[in-house]
């Protein structure tokens, strides 16, 4: 089952190291792994999309929280809670097909961010599964490009991942 | 008063009462050696190889619970270093390990003598550190202290790079006196409503085992223990790792449990309903096939560290806890009520009736030394009372069998990496620690050979350790497998051209003895431990073709080991 576990880590260097050494020193796997300071400068947030049976999960959440850096972990799995990635796209925009990618990236409130005589860039927020649809909907032929953040996530509610 | 960062690492080692530091100088540590000079109070004894630095702290932490303090300088100091550093971590010994690292501006251009030490020794640490600037030195060092020794303990590597011991740069120094982490807080008492639950658990057992390892006697639970089987009455096994925590003459001891323990510890594990694991993490060579393991049992499981409950094993009830404070508790649970000793009859007739099969017979007979009757002779020339270190393999095996060790931290030995030349240096390290106490190294001649070269250092400190050489010729646990899996096909494990080890102890300037003949080696042995202030290597010539018994192959469950051809029909 997929996993997504929020991490509040000592924002060090080498911690993110510490975290991807494990997964792969133990066999885990990790589908997505993205981490940025948080408002307090001394702490890194990550997410991390894991996948496995409850066992493994299991595992995994201790053998995160024996890392000495590892402050606080949140399966936020286990609860209410939202999950956001970004993605941008490079297509090709030309002639016939630039009122349609227009079109298409509205209906899925995307916005383009850079444009030339024959290529637009595309930005998108939402659930992974809204980016997944998006880029299936866009022809094929004419993604040149594709970059996305991984899930950032947050429990809904008052309570949540803090100090 | 203002110290460079070389002075504050030695006056951060007198703060943490540090006795000894095992290391070899080089380039990066240049500053820190000039530091260790200029003083009395901490020692450095100087190895011959950086691996044997880490087995001696490590010899030292594991004979007395102190964190082991290694001194190593940056690249290949730092790699020989990975052996030992590995060896502590996978039986959770407490190390602090300081490597020289290049200096701070130039990490990361090859420079020489550079390697990613941090890197490197990540995957084999509890945690480490590179301090990149001096005002950051003494508290990483109260950490990597703290770490090491709380908790599940662990090796902690510190990395400085050359110019943070520049001695012309320095600073104000205060030792913290305590040291708070918001990102470790190891666990101390167990929760007790577990620890009810468990005990409900164990009082309506029928067939009880409690099975204990390394963790009793790193979180120094030895007493609680005693109690704690004295008043249940059940019977106890226990790991390699955990010998000594329980008498191992005591008559509720079944013996050492797993691969290679007895007919009556591992058929006790198979047919045992409540099975109590205390300190212990579930090893393969523990629980041979986890498919066959305890099939019938209900598991209360007590850990200091919460990733080893349920990782191998699925367990009942978990309790995390510091071993020592769970013990109590268990026993402030059990409380007033009297175990009746005769519910568990009907247990221990059939333990009786394993044990009658006596799995640790062997050809007594025979015109060779037998390594068992090697052991047996050491134990009965040493009172059963030193200090037992060793390498891996089948010596290794035949000590943890025939030596029943009363006391914890007197076997020393590399129980989760399985490191040959563990345990002449290990030896150095207890020798230190206890220089009255006798410490018996022992080993094979193919062990012996991977860290040899310490003998210079015993002649340097006067170090008398006596080595007990079971001199078999071979690899002897590899043969062993090469005899029963591979058809006898010895590979590579006949190890040709041995050098002669008595002139080899001489050249070292220690005493060399041979022995061939059974019946001379217990006055061998004696003259040899007479010897008070010289280190003897007793080269002792056994049967080339002797195995381990009992032996539970790989793949195969606690019912079905193989047995020794001297074992007794069952009745």
């Amino acid at each position: 089952m997929r996993h997504i576990i929020s991490i509040l880590i000592e924002n060090e260097s080498g911690a993110l190291s510490r975290v991807a050494g494990l997964f792969s020193a133990r066999g885990y796997n990790i589908e997505s792994l993205s981490v940025a300071p948080t408002e307090d400068p001394s702490l890194s947030r990550m997410t991390l999309v894991t996948a496995g049976n409850e066992e493994i999960i299991e595992q995994i959440k201790k053998q995160l929280n024996k890392l000495i850096d590892i402050v606080k972990l949140l399966d936020l799995s286990e609860g209410p809670h939202i999950e956001r990635e970004m993605l941008m796209i490079k297509v090709k925009a030309e002639k016939g097909a630039r009122e349609e990618i227009k079109r298409l990236a509205d209906i899925f409130r995307a916005k383009i961010i850079d444009v030339t005589d024959t290529s637009y860039i595309i930005e998108i927020t939402g659930s992974p599964e809204k980016l997944d649809a998006f880029v299936r909907a866009m022809h094929k032929d004419l993604i040149l490009e594709v970059v996305r953040s991984g899930p950032l996530g947050i429990a809904r509610g008052p309570k949540g991942l803090s100090l | 008063m203002e110290f460079s960062g070389a002075e504050i690492i030695v006056q951060c080692l007198k703060e943490e009462g540090v006795e000894y530091v095992f290391g070899y100088p080089g380039g990066a540590v240049l500053h820190i050696y000039d530091a260790l000079f200029k003083q009395q109070a901490v020692q450095h004894i100087l190895v011959r190889h950086e691996q044997g630095a880490v087995h001696a702290a490590d010899g030292y932490a594991r004979a007395t619970g102190k964190a082991g303090v290694a001194l190593v300088t940056s690249g290949p100091g730092a790699t020989n270093a990975v052996t030992g550093i590995a060896t502590a971590y996978m039986d959770s010994i407490p190390l602090v390990v300081l490597s020289g690292q290049v200096p701070t501006p130039v990490i990361g251009s090859d420079a020489f003598q550079e390697v990613d030490t941090v890197g490197i020794t990540r995957p084999c640490v509890k945690h480490n550190f590179l301090v990149k600037d001096v005002r950051d030195l003494t508290l990483t060092i109260k950490k990597a202290f703290f770490i090491a020794t709380s908790g599940r303990p662990g090796p902690v590597v510190v990395d400085i790079p050359k110019d943070v011991t520049d001695p012309r740069v320095k600073i104000p120094f205060e030792y913290p006196k305590t040291i708070k982490m918001r990102s470790y807080n190891p666990v101390t008492r167990g929760h007790y409503g577990q620890i009810k639950r468990a005990v409900e658990m164990m009082l309506g057992a029928k067939r009880p085992v409690i099975y204990t390892g390394g963790g009793v006697i790193l979180g120094e639970a030895s007493e609680a223990l005693r109690e704690f089987v004295r008043k249940t009455g059940f019977p106890i096994t226990s790991t390699l790792m955990g010998l000594g925590a329980f008498p191992g003459n005591d008559p509720q001891f079944l013996g050492m449990l797993g691969m290679h323990g007895t007919y009556e510890a591992n058929m006790a594990m198979h047919e045992t309903d409540v099975l109590i694991a205390i300190g212990a993490r579930f090893d393969d060579r523990v629980t041979g096939s986890i498919k066959h393991f305890c099939p019938h049992a209900h598991i209360i499981h007590v850990d200091v560290d919460p990733s080893s409950i349920s990782k191998n094993v699925r367990v009942d009830v978990p309790i995390v806890g510091q071993v020592g404070l769970v013990l109590k508790d268990m026993l402030h649970a059990l409380g007033e009520i009297e175990i009746q000793p005769q519910s568990l009859d009907d247990w221990w007739e059939q333990i009786r009736k394993w044990r009658a099969m006596q799995c640790l017979q062997y050809d007594r007979a025979s015109p060779k030394i037998k390594p068992q009757f090697a052991i047996e002779t050491l134990y009965r020339v040493t009172g059963g009372d030193a200090y037992i270190t060793s390498d891996v393999g089948q010596h290794q095996m035949f000590a943890a069998q025939f030596y029943p060790f009363d006391k914890p931290r007197r076997w020393i030995n590399s129980g989760g990496l399985g490191t040959m030349g563990f345990g002449l240096p290990a030896a150095m390290g207890v020798k230190l620690a206890f220089p009255e106490a006798e410490v018996a190294c022992v080993t094979g001649e193919a062990s012996i050979q991977m860290c040899i070269q310490e003998l210079a250092t015993c002649k340097q400190y006067g170090l008398p350790v006596k080595i007990v050489l079971l001199n078999n010729g071979y690899m002897g646990m590899v043969r062993q497998w090469q005899e029963f899996f591979y058809e006898g096909r010895y590979s590579h494990s006949y190890v040709d051209a041995l050098p002669d080890f008595v002139k080899l102890a001489e050249s070292f300037g220690h005493v060399g003895m041979r022995v061939t003949a059974p019946d001379q080696l217990e006055a061998a042995m004696r003259e040899a431990f007479a010897m008070q202030d010289r280190l003897v290597f007793m080269d002792v010539v056994v049967d080339p073709a002797e195995n381990v018994y009992p032996m539970i192959e790989m793949g195969k469950g606690h019912d079905e080991m193989r047995l020794s051809p001297y074992t007794t029909e069952l009745a």
